[in-house]
């Protein structure tokens, strides 16, 4: 106890001044980060994110090499080997995808039954055709239109709002004008009417989504530009005499990245969703050609029987939604904190 | 070369002219600024001190009226080489130290962008170099060019706004407010800068406050500014001690000293533009009362302002 107040006890010298040197008062300690590397940090504690873009590399990746794995072609029929339930190597001990299928109410191998050496993972449809294979096929379609969707959300989407946003005016009138009558159309009738001027598939598809996909994009990338464009670094900038170009690419665009990029998160499962509702509602991919949605409309009409065809299908989709939903949830509350509620 | 850097010349800002929004932010308001001088523009919220500055600096189009920076219109169609040269010569500090950084960018870049528009530098080492001794000169460190500006604070995020207007070698600065959105501890250090850049460089400032006693302390000359009108101007401490416009005295009225005896005697004196009761063909005009120091008023109050003029 003693030994405690005397070590209490000041000296003199404690009470000497101690000078502030200028150089370190003004000093920042925190490491510097950059805005990306801020967010990634962020990025990296949704967990739910991580894994959704773990999932989601898996389904590209097997979109691009799943058609090659098991050697059968996704369009080559073969009318024996119709309607066969999965069986997979490996796993077919434990009882679970061994080829069993229900025949006339009874469980019975149709492999054996019908004398099929190779192994269908996923099964066959009423064609004989290869789901397995028929199913990445489908996944790189959907992944397609969806990477085309972002991509026409990029381009069209910020060059027609930033336009608008930016020169203002009359311009902004003529251009506002335009877009509200464009979002006055059904997108579905616009996919009618391109039907009835081209062949139903991809191309038509993808029409539809030139002519109406972007405006969503458009008006979020207006609204930002209105809101940056009057900011004091961009008068700053003016007053310096930077060029229209240089501060929409110095200025405008970084700031606005976030929420392009977010929002892009957001308009891939909205096309991947609307390819496969199309070719569900039969306007959308034709036969031979395999997307989510015709994989699903086959396998509804047999879901009683052969439940397995829809299954698979109706997974990755939903897993490609989902995946896709999360990733730009944590996008949003990594790159754009205010946006949080 | 005349003595007036800046010429302000019955100049008009009318937003929505013709239409039924019409907003007069600045209604036929002229004034003079002289080389190497410090003229204080004070006024309420939206009464048009921003404007005037923005209007000055080219941020605007002026509805009417001139402008001359060293004899020359401002808003006269020029070729791109003056303009390049006006760009340089005329420079702005911004009010809210928050937005008039790109949070997107290095310091190192905002600061360099006027040396980068206007060539100012050749190569990657004379460019940090000359950001690092601008840093210095705001008394900033060089180890902050490589940080962004959401690590600093309000105080140095504004000296390095001021960094940025001093890259290209103004003669004239238009200091929006520089100091109205920070911490009253943190306004001394910024105007003390901003005294020093002017000695040191002859820089001629144009100062925008709503702040009457900071005015008083950095300006030569002060303009008080009343719903787009220029009410009153005079030299700083002619204003302080002989308020002759009734919105004046309610603006000095208005200021609250730290000294209780005083506080507890001082009478805000409100102003209502009523009071005037100017007759429909009384003309209200800029009237010199004294030397340097005019007042907007009809004749009638003039012969009354120089009768208690003491």
């Amino acid at each position: 106890m003693r030994n405690e107040i005397e070590q209490e006890k000041l000296t003199p010298q404690d009470f000497e001044r101690i000078t502030i040197d200028a150089d370190q008062a003004e000093r920042i300690e925190k490491p510097s980060l950059s805005f990306w590397q801020d967010a990634w940090l962020g990025l990296r504690k949704n967990k739910a994110a991580i894994v959704s873009m773990v999932i989601l590399l898996l389904v590209i990746l097997m979109a691009l090499i799943g058609p090659l794995l098991n050697g059968h072609a996704g369009d080559a029929q073969n009318l024996r080997h119709a309607n066969l339930p999965p069986k997979i190597p490996g796993i077919e001990a434990t009882g679970l995808f061994d080829g069993d299928g229900k025949l006339a109410g009874k469980t019975v191998n149709l492999y054996e039954m019908k004398k099929v050496d190779e192994y269908y993972w996923f099964g066959t449809d009423g064609l004989g055709r290869d789901l397995f294979t028929r199913l990445w096929e489908g996944t790189r379609v959907s992944l397609f239109i969806a990477f085309v969707a972002a991509a026409i959300d990029m381009v069209i989407g910020v060059a027609y709002g930033g336009i608008s946003g930016y020169f203002g005016g009359r311009t902004d009138d003529i251009m506002q004008r335009v877009v509200e009558i464009l979002i006055g159309i059904p997108t579905l009738i616009v996919v009618i009417l391109m039907i009835m001027i081209m062949d139903p598939g991809i191309a038509a598809i993808i029409v539809a989504i030139i002519i109406t996909g972007w405006i969503g994009m458009s008006r979020i990338v207006r609204a930002q530009t209105l809101k940056y464009k009057s900011q004091e670094f961009v008068l700053a900038s003016r007053t310096l005499g930077a060029k229209d170009g240089k501060i929409i690419t110095k200025h405008l665009l970084p700031n606005m990245l976030g929420i392009i990029i977010i929002n892009t998160m957001f308009t891939i499962p909205n096309a991947i969703f609307f390819e496969a509702f199309l070719s569900f509602i039969g306007i959308g991919l034709q036969p031979p050609a395999a997307s989510l949605g015709t994989l699903i409309n086959d396998g509804y009409k047999v879901m009683e029987n052969q439940p397995y065809v829809l299954l698979f299908p109706a997974i990755v989709i939903s897993v490609l939604m989902i995946a896709f939903n999360l990733i730009g949830d944590g996008l949003r509350d990594a790159l754009d904190p205010k946006m949080k509620d | 070369m005349s003595d007036n850097l800046i010429e302000v010349r019955n100049l008009k800002q009318y937003f929505n002219a013709g239409k039924s929004t019409e907003v007069r932010a600045i209604d036929d308001i002229s004034f003079t600024i002289k080389r190497g001088e410090t003229f204080g523009l004070v006024g309420e919220s939206g009464c048009g001190k921003s404007t005037t500055g923005r209007t000055i600096i080219r941020l605007y189009d002026a509805t009417a009226g001139q402008v001359l920076y060293n004899g020359v219109d401002v808003h006269a169609p020029k070729s791109k080489k003056e303009n390049h040269e006006l760009n340089r010569k005329m420079q702005m500090i911004f009010q809210d130290p928050y937005a008039s950084l790109n949070p997107r960018m290095k310091v190192l870049d905002i600061i360099a962008e006027g040396l980068d528009i206007h060539g100012l530098v050749k190569g990657k080492t004379e460019r940090k170099q000359r950001v690092i001794d601008l840093l210095e000169t705001v008394g900033l460190n060089r180890e902050h060019a490589e940080r962004y500006p959401h690590e600093f604070s309000g105080g140095q995020r504004q000296r390095i706004g001021i960094a940025r207007a001093l890259a290209v070698d103004p003669e004239f600065i238009i200091a929006d407010e520089p100091i109205s959105a920070l911490d009253v501890s943190i306004q001394a250090q910024v105007v003390n800068l901003l005294k020093e850049l002017q000695e040191e460089k002859g820089l001629t400032y144009l100062f925008i406050a709503h702040d009457l006693s900071m005015v008083k302390y950095i300006s030569d000359r002060i303009g008080v500014m009343y719903f787009g009108k220029l009410v009153e101007m005079a030299p700083a401490d002619e204003l302080y001690r002989n308020p002759m416009h009734a919105y004046t005295k309610s603006l000095l009225s208005a200021i609250p000293l730290p000294d209780p005896i005083y506080e507890r005697s001082r009478v805000r004196h409100p102003y209502n533009p009523k009071d005037h009761q100017y007759g429909p063909d009384e003309k209200v005009e800029f009237h010199e009362i004294a030397p340097e120091h005019f007042v907007l008023c009809s004749e009638k109050e003039l012969a009354e302002m120089q009768a208690t003029r003491v």
